[in-house]
């Protein structure tokens, strides 16, 4: 038996008697099946991994190793540029696909077709291999370099990843500019503000209630996605761990730490994502919704079974 | 009395429809002009017309004796630049149907936002006058609401607000009640008579004969893109002489 108390429910109370009902709540007993199901498929998955030959110690031994350190950062300051290019050129690539001129609309979206419609991976691979077709790179007397010594693995993976994220950001930016009302434009325009004043201060703060969920999410796989720039020998988080690895045989081992970091790092950029949302919710609702703390305290609230108050646990 | 506005010949299609099929009225300095008619007449077309929300295709038109949405040089027609065209719409304030308020601000920043941004007025000036402005629609203890936080009605009146914060010399109304369930149509009135009483330039489009009767100074009855009748809205709401306006009139009074 759980400790489930009666609550007093005056909407189920009928009219006639005031006295609030006391009634033996329903059992599901099939939750309680369920649950030991899980557990028992749980408690396997730990015994098989607890029977591998897994030098668990390996992994706090290296956790804070320099070298991880540095690849943290790289991963990190990776995510950071390949984002910016990717917004920059996502707004950029945006405002093209909506003007209307034909020209500009129609490269926008050919742009968009190609980097949307070719794998990340071979975006990467090109650009890392471009020195096998261009020997120089010569814009004319302002710069002339070797293709090997311009195109640096650090400068490849920022363009692959970056010019791919900077497809996907258009889409996103679009969709948030068409979300808002023309209502909207009409009615900055009929106070007399201009083109550029009713983008900023009407059109984009609200279509950043519908771009930001998107791009937090984007930058949550953008973190991830570094991890393929290792092919093109860049040294981030996954290639450092891979490296310790082999030196030290402890590849598997290494190959946790590293999914841990990004475990670590993804962690806090969902809880910054959902504060950014939090902000730009402002006047789109009655309500704001409840702060991660606020959440988890509804959520233990439901488990014992009461009806909890605070929204936004769907 | 001088012209506040004046149409001449006002053409208006949206590809191969004709919308406005030369529309000719004059609306005088200080009057409230009553634009009613069937849906679809053209009516709120018209209006969009006369802040350049919409371009006029053929025919002149002229707010405050000068030329909307162009210039005339000799002959010739010059349209006028989106800069010019704003600097225009600063004196005309208009009212959505559908409030249009910026969900994003509160009442008091929906007020402020034109004069700050398009006038340059100091925050706090712009905000002591917006809140003299809510206190005259009746919501001063509404300042710090987001538009969601309100009632049709009290949006509405923010709306009216947010359009007098520029000082306009006119005052659009396009349908300004339609979208109001019915107990909240009555402040929204309130607020325009009001406004009416102060001498305020407006154009009115509305399905509310009553207060085209109280208020109004002239009526215009449009159908399928021209005027079909128009002159003292008691004379023209009680005694139409036109057969459609007969018709139109039995079905809505």
């Amino acid at each position: 038996m759980t400790d489930i108390k009666k609550t007093d429910r005056p909407a189920d109370t009928p009219p006639t008697g005031p006295e609030a009902i006391k009634a033996i709540p329903v059992r599901h007993y099939g939750r309680y099946v369920a649950a030991v199901v899980a557990l028992g498929i749980l408690g396997l998955l730990i015994w098989a991994f607890a029977g591998g030959n897994i030098n668990w110690g390996a992994i706090p031994d290296y956790f804070f190793n320099d070298r991880i350190l540095t690849g943290v950062r790289e991963t990190l300051l990776l995510t950071l540029l390949s984002m910016i290019i990717g917004i920059v050129g996502g707004i950029v690539l945006a405002v093209m696909r909506l003007s209307k001129n034909p020209v500009t609309s129609s490269i926008a979206w050919f742009y968009i077709w190609f980097f949307r419609g070719t794998p990340v991976l071979v975006q990467l691979f090109v650009w890392f291999n471009l020195g096998f077709v261009f020997e120089y790179v010569n814009l004319g007397p302002v710069y002339k370099d070797e293709w090997s010594d311009f195109m640096t693995p650090f400068l490849t993976a920022l363009l692959g990843l970056g010019l791919n994220e900077a497809a996907y950001m258009a889409e996103i930016c679009r969709a948030g500019l068409l979300a808002v009302d023309e209502g909207q434009t009409e009615a900055a325009h009929a106070l007399g503000m201009s083109h550029g004043k009713t983008l900023r201060r009407i059109v984009i703060p609200q279509a950043m209630r519908v771009i930001v969920p998107p791009t937090g999410n984007e930058v949550i796989n953008m973190l991830k996605t570094t991890s393929l720039v290792a092919a093109v020998q860049y040294y981030e988080l996954l290639r450092y761990a891979q490296d310790i690895g082999q030196t030290s045989g402890a590849t598997v081992e290494m190959l946790f730490l590293a999914a841990a970091w990004y475990l670590i790092l993804t962690s806090i950029l969902s809880v910054g994502q959902y504060y950014v949302e939090r902000y730009y919710a402002r006047g789109s609702s009655r309500q704001l919704p409840p702060t991660p703390l606020q959440r988890i305290r509804a959520n233990l609230l439901s488990l014992s079974n009461r009806p909890a108050s605070t929204g936004g646990t769907a | 009395m001088t012209a506040m506005v004046k149409a001449e010949g006002v053409h208006k299609s949206f590809g191969h429809v004709q919308v406005l099929k030369g529309i000719d009225l004059e609306v005088k300095s200080g009057e409230v002009f009553c634009l009613i008619g069937p849906s679809g007449s053209g009516k709120s077309t018209f209006l969009r017309c006369i802040n350049h929300l919409e371009k006029v295709n053929a025919g002149r038109l002229y707010v405050d004796g000068e030329l909307v949405g162009y210039r005339q040089k000799g002959d010739k027609l010059y349209e006028l630049k989106d800069s010019e065209v704003a600097l225009k719409r600063r004196d005309i304030g208009m009212v959505f149907q559908r409030f249009n308020l910026f969900p994003h601000m509160t009442a008091v920043e929906n007020v402020i936002e034109a004069p700050v941004q398009v006038k340059g007025v100091n925050k706090g000036q712009a905000r002591t006058r917006a809140l003299e402005l809510l206190d005259r629609v009746g919501l001063a203890d509404k300042a710090g609401s987001y538009p969601t936080q309100l009632s049709g009605g009290q949006q509405q009146r923010v709306a009216i607000a947010r359009a007098l914060a520029m000082d306009p010399k006119l005052m659009l109304f396009d349908e300004p009640t339609s979208a109001l369930d019915p107990e909240l149509v009555g402040d929204v009135l309130d607020v325009m008579r009001d406004l009416a009483e102060s001498g305020m330039t407006m154009v009115v489009v509305t399905h509310e004969m009553g207060f085209a009767r109280e208020v109004g100074d002239s009526l215009v009855f449009m159908d399928g893109g021209v005027v079909v009748e128009s002159g003292n809205p008691r004379d023209v709401l009680t005694n139409p002489q036109h057969e459609r306006t007969q018709s139109f009139l039995s079905k809505v009074l």
